[in-house]
């Protein structure tokens, strides 16, 4: 092998090698892994499964919120309930489908996940800044899919 | 006296061992090309609409509706162009490096009415809007049952074209007793050895799971099951595209540009390192999906930064390879090789731009596949910029770039000046439609645009109203696009039935006189087989049999969200 070509091996292995240990250090060390919660639940039986039989917005703790939702099309159901919450607040999404897969992202976060069907998919994000935040489906799930939508105030 | 004197030339131009191509062989070739460059047509003015609809100043005429528009551009360009042009492409190469018999033709004819067949009963259904589904076909929206056995017939029809190839390559070796295979025909055994392998499990998720359930036969599907079908052949299929124009870069355009190639050894060595990781990666497209182990999706992550290195091999190989020429043709100083790089020859301009794109192309890929970053950008429009410079940049201004030699090759004319010239354009509007378009996508992904969505306004919100100027942005680069579409499909007709009549170059690069060895053991394809298969069932097996025994109760199919009643 040509010694140029060695280095420039060496040097990319290196910083792959780099861009994993971090990677691997954020996902373990730092628990920053992406959502993976491992939960299933019946798809024909949401309604009358807890705790989607309650969908809503519910206090945990100081400043800690619940909010249990479920994925339907065209829509984020939260049992009507407006989704306001102080700053600083700590909010886990406890979220599954009724029917297809859909996307759930609030834009502005790094909250973003695949809300699928027979699963329970749980993300926690804490608010700090005050403002409106988007909420959309940003996984295809039929033709009304541009329409699903909904809104998180921080205050 | 003139006839005598250009098949003297023709002798001489081109090497030992590369074979003439027949008639009968070129009509083959070339009917995968023209399915190719309608595809191209049809798929481009699909991507003008939606561009069009997602500025928010056009609506689609006549109550079609966008998302059959979207899975239309998604089908016939990602699935049927790219499958027909790669297919018409390997044929090619191996005719002209290995050969073909007139029964291994004939199969191969098979091959392409079986694809053939399948495309127009997936395009059918699609126009008939019984399967909005997009090209992911993600369960539980049920397309009509048509759609998906079209799509199996179009991979069936893949695998009967490869085992064309390997039988060609078999054939080869048993009269070539020692001698190394040619490295276009060893690159092209390893595509469709990816290809194949990968491309089972869609076809068990298609023929097991998809058919019986849209069938009635079957009540419920396993989703999570599916789509990590889905994705163990999904990864794999971009490198499916990328291999050919890899394939081209290795070893064609050293020839266009008068050298040799780098290292034939290190050519086939990338090949094999794409065979070994392309396919246990599948993961880094489900990492925000719940069900899933969380260490197995890292233990993939690492897997498909594994992929980067041949990469990297590939672009130190090129790139040596112009400063050799450069130099040995007397160009000196740091960078005074760059000189002699014929930029005003198309067939090294479009596929060079391509490479170039491969840059911020492959820097995003790892970002992506960068597992918490992969958060930031997942199912937004980041992505579609993502692949839009991979595979419609890089892949297509190579495939461009093939074209331009490889069609006039086959059908006895010749790329003229003129046609060089307007080649050079298409390649250059190509460039800035897709800077324009695929910045603006980069961009609008980051502030958490989504992708595969219609216009929205989202109610009015602040954040949304601040993508619509990158909406229209898109709108501008994809227009400029589909200027470059028509350029090309126009360039595409003038070489297939009107340019002049003559002989075009197929040029294939050789080694350096005093070049290493190959070593033998490359020919050992139980072992690169193995090693591939040992790979998969390591990143697979153990999440899967998880995903099975944790499996919940199965969906039922939803047609009306897509508009069947």
């Amino acid at each position: 092998m040509h010694r140029h070509e060695k280095i420039w091996l060496t040097l990319s292995s290196l910083m792959i090698i780099g861009f994993l240990v971090l990677a691997g250090y954020q996902a373990f060390a730092l628990e920053l892994g992406p959502p993976s919660h491992k939960e299933t639940i019946d798809p024909q039986k949401v309604d009358e499964t807890a705790p989607f039989n309650e969908p809503g917005v519910y206090q945990t703790g100081e400043n800690e919120y619940e909010v249990v939702m479920i994925g339907q099309v065209f829509s984020f159901n939260a049992g009507g309930d407006e989704l306001v919450f102080p700053a600083g607040s700590t909010v886990t999404f406890t979220m599954t489908s009724k029917d297809v897969v859909h996307g759930f992202q609030i834009a502005g976060t790094n909250v973003n996940t695949m809300v699928m069907p027979g699963y329970v998919q749980k993300v926690t994000q804490t608010f700090d800044s005050p403002g409106e935040y988007l909420i959309l489906c940003n996984e295809y799930c039929g033709s009304g899919h541009q329409l699903m939508a909904s809104t998180i105030t921080i205050e | 006296m003139a006839i005598k004197n250009l098949r003297e030339k023709i002798n001489v131009s081109e090497a030992v061992g590369s074979l003439p191509i027949q008639k009968p062989e070129a009509k083959l070739y070339m009917s995968f090309m023209y399915v190719a460059f309608i595809s191209l047509l049809i798929g481009g003015l699909m991507g003008l609409l939606q561009v069009f609809v997602r500025s928010g100043k056009f609506t689609l005429p006549w109550g079609i509706d966008y998302y059959q528009v979207l899975t239309v551009h998604g089908v016939i360009l990602g699935l049927v162009l790219t499958t027909y042009f790669i297919i018409g492409f390997h044929f090619s190469v191996m005719g002209k490096t290995v050969g073909i018999s007139e029964k291994q033709r004939k199969v191969a004819w098979f091959a392409f009415w079986t694809m053939v067949v399948g495309t127009v009963m997936t395009a059918v259904t699609i126009l008939l809007g019984e399967a909005s589904v997009l090209y992911t076909f993600y369960a539980p929206l049920r397309a009509h049952p048509a759609f998906y056995i079209g799509l199996a017939l179009v991979i069936i029809g893949s695998w009967v074209a490869g085992f064309v190839n390997w039988h060609q390559l078999a054939v080869w070796k048993k009269k070539h007793p020692g001698e190394k295979s040619p490295l276009l025909a060893f690159m092209v055994t390893i595509n469709t050895v990816m290809w194949f392998i990968a491309s089972l499990g869609v076809a068990i998720a298609v023929l097991i799971q998809f058919i019986p359930w849209s069938l009635g036969w079957a009540e419920t599907i396993n989703v999570l099951v599916s789509r990590t079908l889905f994705w163990y052949f999904g990864h794999p299929l971009v490198y499916f595209w990328l291999l050919p124009a890899y394939m081209a870069w290795y070893a064609i355009i050293p020839k266009i540009i008068g050298g040799k190639i780098f290292s034939d050894s290190l050519a086939r060595m990338s090949f094999v390192l794409f065979l070994f990781f392309s396919i246990p990666v599948g993961f880094h497209h489900q990492l925000t999906e719940p069900g899933i182990d969380p260490t197995w999706k890292f233990i993939q992550v690492v897997l498909t930064m594994m992929v980067v290195i041949p990469s990297l091999m590939t672009a130190f190989s090129l790139f040596a390879t112009f400063e050799i020429t450069g130099r040995r043709k007397g160009f000196k100083g740091l960078f005074g090789w760059l000189k002699h790089l014929p930029w005003k020859d198309v067939r090294f301009l479009a596929p060079f731009i391509g490479m170039l794109a491969f840059i911020p192309g492959g820097a995003g890929g790892i970002i992506n596949a960068s597992h918490q970053m992969n958060s930031l950008v997942h199912n937004t429009i980041w992505v579609t910029g993502h692949f839009h410079l991979t595979v419609a940049t890089t892949v297509m201004l190579t495939f461009f770039g093939i074209s331009y030699w490889l069609v006039p090759h086959l059908t006895g004319r010749t790329l003229t000046p003129k046609l060089n010239k307007l080649g050079i354009i298409q390649s250059i509007v190509w460039t800035i439609g897709m800077s324009i378009m695929s910045g603006a996508m980069h961009i609008q992904g980051l502030l958490g645009g989504p992708r595969r969505s219609s216009f929205s306004e989202y109610g009015g919100t602040e954040q949304a109203s601040e993508w619509i100027g990158y909406q229209m942005a898109q709108a501008v680069g994809g227009t400029i696009l589909f200027i470059g579409i028509i350029l090309m499909v126009y360039i595409f007709v003038k070489l297939a039935w009107f340019a002049p009549k003559g002989h075009e170059e197929f040029p294939i690069a050789e080694e350096e006189d005093d070049a290493e060895p190959t070593p033998s053991y490359f020919e050992n394809w139980k072992l690169w087989i193995a090693i591939t298969i040992a790979l998969i069932l390591f990143a697979y097996t153990i999440p899967f049999i998880d995903i099975i025994q944790n499996s919940p109760a199965g969906s039922v199919p939803f047609d009306w969200p897509i508009g069947r009643y």
